[in-house]
């Protein structure tokens, strides 16, 4: 008996020792902001079942490409996950960034099937729709909309909107009455203090107002090009729809947003709906949970809706992916993760914990829409995404959107045309210096 | 006979050392001493510049290395000199410092010469006054952005307070006509101690016998100051002129995060276009190229500049 013992006590032993022996420092990679915080939370599962140790690295939105990039272009060791941006696919598939995960997928029986297809389209495939896997679907996300149904449900309010418009204060239900709604507002008194329509994206130095502008052609009918996958964007960028819907948006800048809103992005739209400024806001589904949750504009006072149609309905892509860095010490370790990551289960934790999940097994849930007060929009959302660019030149493609929108819009340079015309020059230049035009 | 520290550490140098010492001309020794320091500065700018004018004949992306280079001659000068938006940075950069260097020049001069004087408190008025130079480019850009802002930023009221516009009604960092100058301001602010400091330098340098024969020959207060104290701190000002004019060429931080270069881009100046052609854009052969024209620009002008100079000091 004493020797059976000592024989499992010295198996438990050499298994404990194996695992640690096994062990890694893991670092995960990703942008500062709420779902993050989520993930911390959500990983500590891992590490109690796995044995490894997890980092994390957050770098805040408005400098987290120009790191993260950086760190992948010179192909550093300090992420071995990366939970990179969608529009980075192209770029991390074609440098060699990423690893490519359909072997391990197979392996695994990881299927792509048990993620909503637009996920799997948008963060994880290069070329386009072609079956190449370089991330999981980590963080559904899109640009959506909130406001204060406090002030939408007040008599006075509502009473002085029924006068002007003839209708019903409610969630706009097109671009056009999203508007009316924010110029109402806009320098409105509401208990002693001024209030303005709306906060949109407007930053200059990374992605914001490509972002926030997308969000108004989208709904338009906006398109990159006639053909996808021919480059030939005379016509869909620049088209009618386009121009109207650019204007609308430098309408919306100038008449139905605070004073001084010349650079904004995520962090400003919280700031000015947190502190009672404006009535409503644009920002990422991923903010909603935290929103929600505020003890001074969340629970009865906040409510959401989505970015409303116009010629059709459409919304500007946000969320991620999580990848495998190809340049990490620890890839083996990096895919067990993405194991455990992918589980039913672990997903629904991760929905529960504030996370936006892809996984079908959470968003066709039949108490999925209810979960939550945003839940509904956010599956609206997503059946209608659309991304920008994914190329590998994605960058240059970016910088020259931001460039034209903030000029036309905030800078008041030009006429939408021009800047549309002006942008298609720009990504002509782009497509020829990379071989593809 | 003294025995001094030298013949002592010559008596202390073992033979075969001191021998091979001995064989040494003065320019080898010269040399030996001087080596390191060009060595370092072969390898840190030298051997840089000569790359990255190789490079601007390519279209290089560091991003893309595995893509292959290729040499595509003068193209990327071409495209720069010929681009418009390049022109307009280098307008917004030309506004800037000519603005920039004039407000300087002037209020750190005036200061200078009020803080020359004796008077209570002289110390501590220097003091004060170069406060805001001592701060980090970054931090008074980021909190200058809060004095702008036009709902609750302090300089808007005061601007409100002085001429009875309403704060609201204008955005210094938004509005196109006014963000140059919003720029112009902060940068003013922050650098005229520096200009003020050369100065005050250069007007106690000037000896006091100098004014008292002025005074003996009668010289008015007017003209003694634009035949003595200008002339004399002359080669001090264009000191200044020259390190601010070199600083606020390659100004960026300051820049950057007060405007971020907009609204648009009224206010990107070409550091920080170059930052993003060569850093976020990534192209690299492209960006070379640009800094190259920088380069020279920048050279052929402080060579001129410091000629000058050099006649002032003469006269």
């Amino acid at each position: 008996m004493k020797t059976s013992k000592f024989l499992a006590a010295t198996a438990l032993s050499a298994t404990a020792f194996a695992g640690m022996a096994q062990a890694e420092d893991l670092t995960l990679c990703w942008a500062a902001w709420d779902p993050a915080n989520a993930l911390v939370e959500l990983s500590k599962d891992f590490e109690a079942q796995s044995g490894h140790k997890m980092n994390f690295e957050f770098v805040p939105w408005p400098n987290f490409a120009d790191r993260m990039l950086n760190e992948l272009n010179s192909g550093g060791k300090l992420c071995d996950l990366l939970i990179g941006d969608s529009q980075w696919i192209g770029g991390g598939a074609e440098n060699g960034h990423y690893v490519k995960l359909n072997d391990f997928f197979d392996k695994e029986g990881i299927s792509m099937d048990d993620f909503a297809p637009a996920t799997v389209y948008a963060y994880s495939t290069w070329p386009k729709g072609e079956p190449n896997y370089y991330a999981l679907p980590a963080m559904g996300d899109a640009n959506g909309w909130f406001y204060r149904k406090d002030w939408f449900a007040r008599d006075d309010i509502k009473a002085a909107f029924k006068e002007k418009h003839g209708r019903d204060l409610a969630e706009p239900k097109t671009q056009k009455e999203l508007l009316e709604i924010a110029q109402f507002f806009q320098g409105r008194e509401i208990d002693g203090k001024t209030v303005y329509g709306a906060a949109i994206f407007t930053e200059r130095g990374s992605e914001g107002i490509t972002m926030g502008v997308t969000g108004a052609l989208y709904p338009w009918g906006f398109k990159y090009e006639n053909t996808p996958g021919k480059y030939d964007m005379e016509g869909a960028v620049n088209s009618p729809q386009a121009v109207e819907a650019l204007e609308f948006y430098k309408e919306f800048y100038k008449t139905a947003t605070p004073p001084g809103y010349t650079n904004s992005y995520m962090g400003e739209s919280l700031d000015a709906f947190k502190s009672g400024q404006v009535a409503m806001a644009m920002n990422w589904f991923a903010f909603f949970p935290g929103l929600y949750a505020d003890p001074n504009t969340g629970g009865d006072k906040i409510d959401f809706f989505v970015n409303p149609p116009q010629n059709n309905p459409g919304s500007t892509l946000g969320g991620q992916g999580i990848s495998v860095v190809s340049y990490s010490d620890h890839k083996d370790a990096a895919l067990e993760y993405i194991k455990w990551f992918a589980q039913p289960d672990v997903q629904k934790k991760w929905w529960s914990l504030g996370g936006y999940s892809c996984h079908n097994a959470v968003l066709n849930d039949p108490g999925f829409k209810d979960s939550a007060p945003f839940a509904g929009d956010f599956l609206e959302a997503m059946a209608n995404v659309q991304d920008f660019w994914q190329e590998p030149a994605y960058a240059e493609l970016l910088l020259a959107m931001q460039k034209r929108m903030h000029d036309y819009v905030v800078a008041d340079q030009g006429t939408a045309k021009e800047a549309l015309d002006a942008l298609i020059k720009d990504w002509t230049e782009v497509f020829e210096d990379e071989g593809k035009l | 006979m003294t025995d001094t520290i030298a013949d002592r550490a010559a008596r202390a140098t073992p033979v075969p050392v001191a021998r091979r010492i001995r064989g040494l001309s003065d320019r080898a020794i010269a040399w030996i001493f001087v080596a390191p320091t060009i060595f370092l500065l072969l390898a840190v700018n030298i051997f840089p510049l000569i790359w990255t004018i190789n490079l601007s004949f390519t279209d290089f992306k560091a991003n893309r290395a595995a893509r292959g280079t290729e040499y595509i001659g003068l193209r990327n000068y071409e495209r720069i000199l010929t681009d418009s938006d390049i022109w307009l940075t280098m307008q917004a950069t030309a506004h800037f410092l000519f603005w920039t260097i004039f407000f300087q020049v002037l209020i750190g001069f005036t200061l200078a010469w009020l803080i020359n004087r004796k008077f209570r408190g002289n110390d501590l008025w220097t003091t004060i006054i170069v406060l805001p130079m001592m701060l980090s480019p970054a931090v008074v850009g980021n909190f200058w952005t809060f004095l702008y802002q036009p709902q609750i930023g302090l300089f808007n009221y005061i601007v409100s307070f002085f001429s009875g516009v309403d704060p609201s009604s204008f955005e210094m960092i938004g509005s196109v006509t006014l963000a140059p100058w919003a720029i112009v301001i902060v940068d003013t602010w922050m650098w005229t101690p520096f200009v003020m400091l050369i100065c005050l330098a250069g007007l106690r340098s000037i000896p006091d016998y100098i004014y008292e024969a002025a005074e003996i020959d009668r010289a008015s207060k007017w003209r003694q100051f634009w035949t003595i104290t200008v002339p004399m701190v002359l080669p001090f000002l264009m000191l200044a002129v020259l390190f601010r004019g070199i600083e606020n060429f390659k100004m960026f931080d300051l820049v950057v995060q007060l405007t971020g270069g907009g609204p648009g881009s009224t206010t990107e100046l070409t550091s920080i276009n170059l930052k993003r052609e060569a850093f976020e854009k990534w192209r690299t052969g492209y960006a070379s190229a640009y800094a190259i024209i920088l380069f020279v620009t920048v050279f052929g002008l402080a060579s001129i500049y410091v000629k000058a100079l050099n006649k002032v000091k003469e006269r």
